[in-house]
């Protein structure tokens, strides 16, 4: 073998080895270097307990209550299959809706209620103008109507149409 | 007609030829800019979640895709100049560090400019942010390396190792947002297509190869004064024009 297939194929070994171990670190580490906990990961006891962590889910439509001293809310966090109420006193972010995504961080309390010292929005990849995403909605929306009345048997629902 | 392209692997040869490239790519990287921010700031639509704010978008993601691309083809010249001991590769190396660390840090700063309004924090310490910034230290990293060793051959060697185990970080930054749960949203520009607006998309593609053929023009410049450098007891370069006068 002359020296510079040696070295070639040295590199190539090392980088494959470095590649290696990276992997089975960040694999190890998985639940390390993910930034939150899901609601049913919570559940499931996942997550630290008597420390502050940090929980991701959509922010559950129609759960959003502002209390009447105007700093607290309350809302849930879920992933769709469980979800977690969080209590938050302080600024929301812009993007803070119900239904869009949302990281808070905070402590689980004994009341079994999050209390979240920071609450982040999180946007999704989608860019589009408003036009866009009102046709989108409106066509989702009709889409789900559709649907549901074909679901359910007439016979139930004699007011509908 | 046969081109000796190994001609061009001599530094003495590349000087000449890369003085007269450069103009190719600078100056379509300007038009290119301007076409891209018009498009952007004039053309392009309001963003419904995010209003005006999304506009960063077209220097975030252009800056954030070379950050990646350019450490691997600095890392593939590292290698190169390591295996066939060639100097040109080793500069050329050496040239793009630069350029890299400034599209790796305007992708931070410019994403921590649009974290703080969109999500309601400068920096998190999430899976992409942090690969970035790791990307970030590992270009500082290799200058300063390249920088302490006095014998540019042997610096050229240490660096070239940091460059090439570096490389594994690139696929982690990629695939950061896939692999674990992150605030930083998912690629808008996949592999399969782009969810994004066409008005929008052409403003990021002109911003991209904007950047683009500037990172190939100022690498260039910047590889030419490395052969002066490298070469400045040499008998060609002190019988050129520009080192005479």
């Amino acid at each position: 073998m002359t020296p510079r297939k040696k070295r070639m194929w040295f590199i190539v070994a090392g980088v494959a080895l470095v590649a290696a171990a990276v992997g089975l670190v960040l694999y190890a580490l998985k639940n390390n270097v993910s930034l939150y906990f899901t609601p049913t990961q919570v559940f499931n006891k996942e997550a630290p307990q008597g420390r502050s962590f940090r929980i991701g889910g959509l922010v559950e439509v129609g759960s959003v209550q502002r209390e009447k001293d105007g700093l607290n809310t309350r809302f849930n966090i879920t992933d769709t299959v469980q979800k977690m109420p969080v209590i938050y006193k302080g600024i929301l972010p812009d993007l803070f809706k119900e239904g869009k995504g949302v990281v808070a961080q905070g402590k689980l309390e004994a009341d079994n209620v999050f209390h979240a010292e920071e609450v982040l929005a999180k946007h999704d990849e989608n860019y589009m103008p408003p036009e866009a995403a009102d046709a989108l909605k409106k066509a989702q929306s009709a889409k789900a109507a559709a649907t549901q009345t074909s679901d359910s048997p007439s016979i139930e629902r004699p007011v509908a149409k | 007609m046969a081109i000796n392209w190994f001609k061009y692997s001599a530094p003495t040869n590349f000087y000449g030829l890369a003085g007269k490239l450069i103009p190719f790519f600078a100056w379509p990287a300007a038009v290119l800019f301007v076409i891209g921010l018009y498009i952007g700031f004039f053309v392009a639509p309001t963003d419904a979640v995010q209003s005006e704010a999304y506009r960063i978008i077209f220097l975030h993601v252009p800056t954030s895709i070379l950050s990646m691309f350019i450490y691997l083809i600095m890392a593939g010249y590292a290698a190169l100049g390591l295996i066939f001991n060639t100097r040109l590769s080793s500069m050329m190396a050496q040239a793009l560090a630069p350029t890299g660390a400034l599209f790796a840090f305007i992708s931070l700063w410019t994403g921590a400019l649009w974290g703080k309004p969109m999500w309601g924090a400068w920096w998190v310490w999430d899976a992409r942010l942090t690969s970035e910034l790791i990307l970030l230290f590992l270009y500082l990293g290799f200058i300063a390396l390249q920088a302490s060793i006095e014998d540019p051959r042997r610096a050229d060697r240490a660096s070239a190792l940091l460059a090439i185990v570096g490389s594994v970080n690139v696929p982690i930054i990629y695939f950061s947002v896939k692999w674990w749960n992150t605030l930083h949203q998912g690629s808008t520009i996949k592999f399969t297509g782009t969810s994004m607006h066409i008005a929008m998309q052409e403003a990021m593609f002109a911003m991209l190869v904007a950047c683009w053929l500037y990172s190939i023009a100022v690498s260039l410049a910047r590889v030419r004064s490395i052969i002066l450098e490298r070469e400045r007891n040499t008998q060609w370069v002190n019988e050129l024009k520009e080192v005479r006068s």
